[in-house]
């Protein structure tokens, strides 16, 4: 057995790599072989670490060096320097704003300090691809505790305890669903894992499926033993290529461990599972809709009930899960539903992962106990809003969820106290937005996703959001009229009570939240024809104001020759002309142009 | 895989894969320097590696650093144990790596021979 005196763990998440970490890779492969420490030092692709923004990120061991932003140009300086002679390349460290010295240690960043890492713990810290580094770290324990110690019953109780609540967006009682399914009367059962991830900007599950895969498959297999299922199925979106080479990868090595399979640690419980890829369809994240496309059929809806835990797939019991409800329950069961319930706030338990995107400095991936605030969730972890701009809301809940203007900034987040203010906890995403956004045109942004991703099989959504979007692009292009926004709201009561399942149930509120909460931004539109963030392309136009010195240099990068002026006199810009590119002023020296 | 004990074993066995990113309470240090280099550094890291390796020893990090100021005795190689004071060897060749790692590492007795330096607080 070689002893390998330094790990070098090289981040291969989606993000990561395609910021050219598989390069870096390459390059310190070469280098390590050019000089003969490729025996010495090991190079381990990991998953996704949480700092996106950062990446690509390296961590070496045994110092715990944390390296960003490390480009393949940066290798040979790691190599010589750090590698070889020991020194800490510096200038490969992360600073916080404004700092002069670097932070070594990843563990004393802001990023990482405010986190409680469970689901994500090893996510960053081992190579997904090697089951045996998941079992160093007591990996498939929970799965034998189970089986060898515990009844079915007593698991569920166990999860019933922990409060753990779907993390898939509903926040329902995991444990009571389990029980549901349990109860249900019948020899065949199936678990489903629901890895489709439709939100845009969501990559929550995404991650945690690439970095730490048997995580998912022991929350799967533990709760098949508890509801008395022998299948399992995962339903994971086509548009994750590495999260199902993982995962596939992942089932065999448990296979061929007897880890998955028959008579799992000799107790007679025989557990399989499979991997079902999506097809590009939002709507089946929907549970119903996701069952029929197991079976073969469209992704469409149904009516409920009866309920998965009743009649699911194949008309079977089925208990059907989020990626992330799934990898919290090893440790409930290794360390107990009171430790769990002891995290969080008391209805809402344990931790949330959260993608942060959008108008924030460090976008990537978080983990944090519930009942933070969103504050912190921003400024501490995601180190503020880009450019110094000020902060206007955050969208929470992706295209079911609502926003949060400034004033909320401090509640509390959690499942019940989100709902109460007009949105919802969703599966995790937040696009934070800045001065610069339009509200008007993000909740257009959203119903169009939803528009389009409509199945059609109901009127309410089909008819509904389809007229309600029409009159979202009418405002946004100054074509709104008086009794539009009253039109919006009958429209979205109308759509939320009647439609067939969540999506359409949930598409209005974006534009219920937008216009709680930035109603005047609607009026301005509607009234006006004027975007009070200079966001609708329709709504502003570009002015030259008298602070022009008649340069001309805005006139040589507008691409359709729509400015005109004597040389050192006041141009103008021809409204018809203009496309509102911004180049123009983006090019001014003199911050002459305005927008608005 | 037939019974947890054999899970647990497994675990036993394949922790060793990740100890490098623990934190282990013993620790050896060999000085890589330029000055180190040029009289073997390289070799004597080799045989620590392999030492360690044919030995099954768990819960050592292995590091490098760069010139300790004693240039003239390089090779130089530090060793640290729990509760103890850093010693330092002086002149150490791919040679001696067997008896320092044997008498001092495992058994907790310095070389006294080799000694060059011992840090103290």
């Amino acid at each position: 057995m070689e002893h390998y005196r330094a790990h070098v763990l090289i981040c291969a998440g989606t993000g990561c790599i395609s910021s050219g970490s598989k390069k870096v890779e390459a390059a310190l492969r070469a280098q390590l072989a050019q000089k003969g420490l490729d025996k010495e030092i090991k190079i381990v692709e990991t998953g996704c670490h949480g700092f996106c923004e950062m990446g690509p990120l390296v961590i070496i061991y045994p110092e715990g060096v944390f390296y960003v932003r490390v480009q393949e140009t940066d290798v040979i300086d790691i190599v010589e320097e750090h590698l070889y002679k020991g020194r800490i390349v510096k200038r490969l460290l992360f600073k916080e704003e404004g700092a002069l010295e670097g932070i070594p240690s990843y563990k004393d960043i802001d990023f990482y300090k405010k986190q409680k890492r469970i689901v994500l713990a090893n996510c960053g810290h081992l190579d997904p691809e090697e089951i045996n580094e998941y079992i160093a770290t007591g990996g498939y324990e929970a799965l034998g505790k189970a089986l060898t110690t515990m009844k079915p019953d007593e698991v569920i109780d166990e999860v019933k305890k922990s409060g753990l609540r779907g993390r898939g967006g509903g926040g329902f009682p995991s444990g009571v669903k389990w029980g549901f399914t349990r109860k249900t009367p019948g020899a065949k059962k199936y678990v489903i894992c629901n890895a489709d991830e439709g939100d845009p900007g969501a990559f929550m599950d995404r991650s945690v499926l690439e970095g730490d895969p048997h995580r998912v498959l022991e929350g799967m297999a533990i709760c098949g033993y508890a509801i008395g299922a022998d299948e399992g199925y995962l339903y994971v979106r086509a548009e994750y290529p590495l999260a199902i080479k993982r995962l596939r990868i992942a089932i065999k090595q448990a296979e061929d461990l007897g880890l998955i399979g028959d008579n799992i640690f000799d107790t007679g419980f025989n557990f399989h599972l499979k991997i079902k890829e999506g097809a590009g369809a939002f709507v089946c994240g929907e549970e119903t809709a996701l069952m029929a496309s197991i079976e073969g059929q469209r992704g469409v809806p149904r009516s409920r009930p009866p309920f998965p835990a009743t009649s699911g797939l194949w008309g079977k019991p089925t208990n059907i899960n989020n990626v992330e409800t799934f990898a919290n329950v090893p440790q409930i069961i290794t360390q107990g539903a009171d430790w769990y319930a002891s995290i969080g706030t008391e209805h809402s338990t344990g931790t949330k992962v959260f993608a942060l995107t959008g108008r924030i400095n460090h976008t990537g991936l978080a983990e944090v106990p519930m009942g933070i605030t969103m504050r912190e969730i921003i400024y501490d972890i995601g180190g503020g809003i880009q450019g110094g701009k000020k902060f206007k809301a955050v969208q929470i809940g992706g295209p079911s969820g609502g926003c949060l203007p400034e004033e909320l900034l401090d509640m509390s987040v959690d499942y019940d106290s989100l709902i109460k203010v007009g949105a919802m906890m969703g599966s995790g995403g937040l696009v934070v937005m800045d001065e610069t956004t339009c509200m008007v045109d993000i909740s257009k942004f959203f119903l169009s996703f939803t528009q389009a991703e409509s199945c059609g099989k109901c009127t309410p959504c089909r008819e509904g959001t389809k007229r309600m979007l029409e009159i979202l692009t009418r405002i946004t292009e100054g074509q709104g009229k008086e009794g539009d926004i009253e039109l919006l709201e009958i429209l979205a009561k109308n759509i939320k009570q009647t439609a067939l399942c969540g999506l359409g149930q949930t598409a209005p509120n974006p534009v219920l939240s937008t216009l709680r909460y930035f109603r005047d931004e609607y009026v301005a539109h509607i009234r006006e024809k004027r975007c009070p963030a200079g966001a609708c392309t329709g709504l502003t136009q570009y002015k030259i104001t008298e602070v022009c010195k008649g340069c001309g240099l805005c006139v040589k990068v507008c691409p359709v020759v729509a400015i005109c002026g004597e040389k050192k006199a006041v141009h103008s810009i021809d409204q018809d002309k203009c496309i509102k590119c911004g180049a123009c002023m983006a090019k001014c020296p003199f911050k002459a142009i305005t927008k608005g | 895989m037939k019974t947890i004990e054999d899970l647990k074993r497994l675990r036993q066995q394949v922790q060793s894969q990740t100890r490098v990113r623990q934190e282990c309470s013993k620790q050896i240090i060999v000085g890589m320097g330029t000055c180190g280099i040029a009289v073997g550094a390289r070799d004597v890291m080799s045989a620590i590696l392999d030492e360690i390796s044919k030995r099954k020893l768990e819960d050592i990090t292995v590091r490098q650093t760069g010139c300790m100021g004693m240039c003239e005795k390089e090779v130089l190689v530090d060793i640290v144990l729990p509760g103890e004071p850093r010693i330092t060897y002086g002149r150490v060749t791919a040679a001696d790596i067997p008896k320092i790692i044997a008498q001092h590492v495992i058994n907790g007795q310095p070389v006294k021979e080799m000694v060059v330096g011992k840090f103290t607080e």
